[in-house]
């Protein structure tokens, strides 16, 4: 990479991480103001979705869960859209009937989101044997947590997939949390990545709170599932530091073990490291910054300003 | 006409809606070995065996179905579904309306069910009122080898998740089949006989404990009209209320338990939508609400019969 891309792409990166975060804490603070419903929020894990997410091509196809607007931000959803769709409103993608939780969005290629713990999984194969079938290139990227991976449908999932050549890239975003039980009080491992082993697939552990690293591994992953058709299981090791949904005092959480990561902000560092390798100037990041703002301050408004869905929406969209 | 089983039957409907639309694929447990003639014509990429995890092959199946292939699976016996149940409910059949309609899940999901073979209740539960329940989905249950092909062609070209329930006493009944293009229409009941005194109304294995009785009654001067509903959901509640207008006397015929059964659906439309036609209350017959046993006389103990059927409209007509 010469100078000039490597400042582009560190640019987007960085620009990506800040938009997510400053549009999950305008939700959190339009809920704590009584504005938006609950939303869960992942904060503190922004490097896994921008670093993943922009290692894709644009006919790849993405599965995500309840933590999606990372994913969907990255992938350049519009944040009005979005916010409307948390807010309930009849601009929003799913026209005011996902709420905040499962936002798809198929012009995207973000696709069949699902709250369900485990639904993405399960899913993930089917949209993998179709690109397969279809004779695409396409990789499919499905992101899940810890959690998910405790769950049966996880083993069925990458066995399938793992049998059948299946063109998956299963993104195990490790947040150490399961709503609001620790990751170390549902399994004795740390890492997620090793299972693969068990399905003759390549398993990687990133650390998930620093982007580039994510990015890299992520298009070595995807290079690798392109090249082969066999799907990857990439692990990225991070931290929610917010609660599991708004509102959430975090009582429960060992403040230590919360300052810890805290200090290990993926925005932050990322700032500190562009900045002591000069790829970008201070101006540069705080002109990205203020940009954010104007958008998630217009996202807000516009979002607010929409209409909610009519009365008969109620009954439509069942059947096809 | 040609006279086959209703097994036969699926795989005709499966070789020709496969041959018709190359987007149609089937798989599941044992498919591949079972519908081996499915494999030599189409491949191994359309006809596929599975690990044995209904989760996963529901799941896949909703993944695939909303992302342009039509697939076919099948579940082997419907207590099974419940492996299945978060793919099939949460996913398939809620996932279009909470995307405000950006997704369609044209999948068929096979599941046998239903006393014949003293396979017990981990292999017999008549589940089917869970689906009819649950927002999304069509729920079919056919009760000939006609209409076993002309519904799974139909359901198999539907837009939307379709819960399709083979009653295993009638798998292997020859019946006759119309030769040729047969597409029976979901949401359409058929009325296999006609009758003006008492409307029996039921679906799957029982439709044929109707016309039995109504075989007896007519020997002794009770005209009686059976509707097979065929379709479960949506379900033709004109076909049925029409009848009930015409008869005034309703017994409701099925399998499964009783309790929150498809009977109590079809008595309350007809008490709240033909209520005045009503000579008497609108009668169910059905199993009770225990797992379905295995020893013999217990599992047939749980099945509504001609007998009772003919008991009951007797009461019913006052003869
Ligand atoms: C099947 C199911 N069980 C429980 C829940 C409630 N729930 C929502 S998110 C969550 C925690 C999931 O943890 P993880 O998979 O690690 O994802 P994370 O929230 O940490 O991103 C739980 C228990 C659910 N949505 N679905
Ligand atoms: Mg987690």
């Amino acid at each position: 990479m010469d100078m000039e891309s490597r400042r582009e792409s560190a640019r987007a990166l960085f620009q990506s991480m800040v938009l997510i975060r400053a549009f999950e804490e305008r939700a959190a603070a339009a809920q704590a103001e009584g504005k938006a419903p609950g939303t869960c929020t992942s904060v503190g894990q922004e490097a896994s979705a921008a670093g993943v997410v922009k290692a894709l091509s644009s006919n790849d196809l993405i599965l995500t869960n309840h933590r999606s607007a990372g994913h969907l931000l990255a992938r350049g959803a519009d944040p009005g859209r979005m916010m409307a769709e948390v807010l309930g409103k009849a601009t929003g993608y799913c026209k005011g009937k996902s709420g905040t939780l499962h936002i798809s969005v198929k012009e995207l290629g973000v696709i069949l989101t699902s709250t369900i713990v485990g639904g993405e999984l399960s899913l993930a194969t089917g949209v993998g044997l179709s690109v397969s079938m279809q004779g695409s290139d396409a990789v499919v990227a499905c992101f899940f947590g810890d959690g998910a991976a405790c769950e049966g449908i996880f083993h069925e999932s990458l066995n399938l997939a793992s049998l059948w050549n299946l063109p998956v890239l299963y993104v195990c975003e490790n947040n150490q949390w399961q709503a609001f039980v620790h990751r170390k009080e549902t399994m004795l491992a740390d890492h997620i990545s090793p299972r693969a082993a068990s399905y003759g697939m390549d398993g990687v552990t990133v650390d998930g709170n620093d982007v580039e690293a994510v990015n890299e591994a992520a298009r070595v992953a995807i290079a690798k599932i392109r090249e082969t058709r066999k799907p990857f299981l990439l692990e990225t090791y991070t931290y929610r530091t917010r609660g599991h949904y708004e509102p959430d005092d975090q009582t429960y959480v060992d403040p230590e073990e919360l300052a810890s990561w805290k200090a290990r902000d993926p925005i932050a560092s990322y700032k500190k490291k562009l900045l002591a390798a000069g790829t970008v100037s201070e101006a540069d990041l705080a002109a990205i910054q203020r940009e954010v703002e104007t958008t998630i301050d217009g996202a807000f408004l516009f979002a607010s300003e929409s209409p909610y869905p009519a009365a008969e929406e109620l009954l439509t969209d069942v059947y096809a | 006409m040609s006279t086959i089983t209703a097994h036969e039957a699926i795989g005709q409907a499966l070789a020709e809606e496969m041959r018709r639309d190359s987007t149609v694929i089937a798989f599941g447990e044992g498919v591949a070995t079972k519908r081996h003639e499915l494999v030599e014509e189409f491949g191994r990429a359309r006809v596929r065996n599975t690990p044995l995890a209904e989760g996963i092959i529901a799941g896949t199946a909703a993944g695939a179905a909303a992302t342009g292939l039509r697939p076919v699976i099948d579940l082997l016996f419907a207590p099974f579904i419940c492996f299945a149940m978060d793919e099939i409910v949460n996913s398939a059949g809620k996932l279009r309306y909470m995307s405000g309609g950006q997704f369609s899940f044209p999948m068929v999901t096979l599941a046998m069910t239903g006393a014949g073979w003293g396979v017990g209740a981990q292999h017999n539960h008549n589940n089917e009122a869970w689906f009819v329940h649950s927002p999304g989905l069509k729920v079919v249950m056919p009760s000939n080898p006609a209409d076993f092909k002309g519904l799974l062609k139909a359901s198999i070209r539907d837009d939307n998740p379709v819960v399709f329930f083979l009653d295993i006493g009638l798998l292997y009944v020859p019946g006759e089949v119309p030769e040729g293009e047969h597409v029976v229409p979901l949401g359409k009941a058929a009325i296999p006989r006609e009758g003006s005194d008492v409307t029996l109304i039921s679906y799957g294995k029982t439709v044929h404990a109707c016309l039995a009785a109504a075989k007896t009654l007519e020997g002794e001067g009770i005209s009686a009209e059976v509707v097979d509903l065929r379709t479960l959901k949506p379900l033709d509640e004109e076909a049925f209320l029409a009848s009930v207008r015409k008869t005034g006397r309703a017994v409701v015929v099925h399998e499964a338990s009783r309790t929150c059964g498809v009977g109590a659906e079809v008595a309350a439309t007809i008490a709240e939508k033909s209520f005045a036609s009503l000579a008497g209350p609108v009668v169910r017959i059905a199993g009770p609400d225990v797992p379905a046993p295995s020893s013999y006389p217990l599992e047939q103990a749980f099945v509504p019969s001609a007998a009772q059927i003919v008991t009951s409209v007797r009461g019913l007509v006052g003869k």
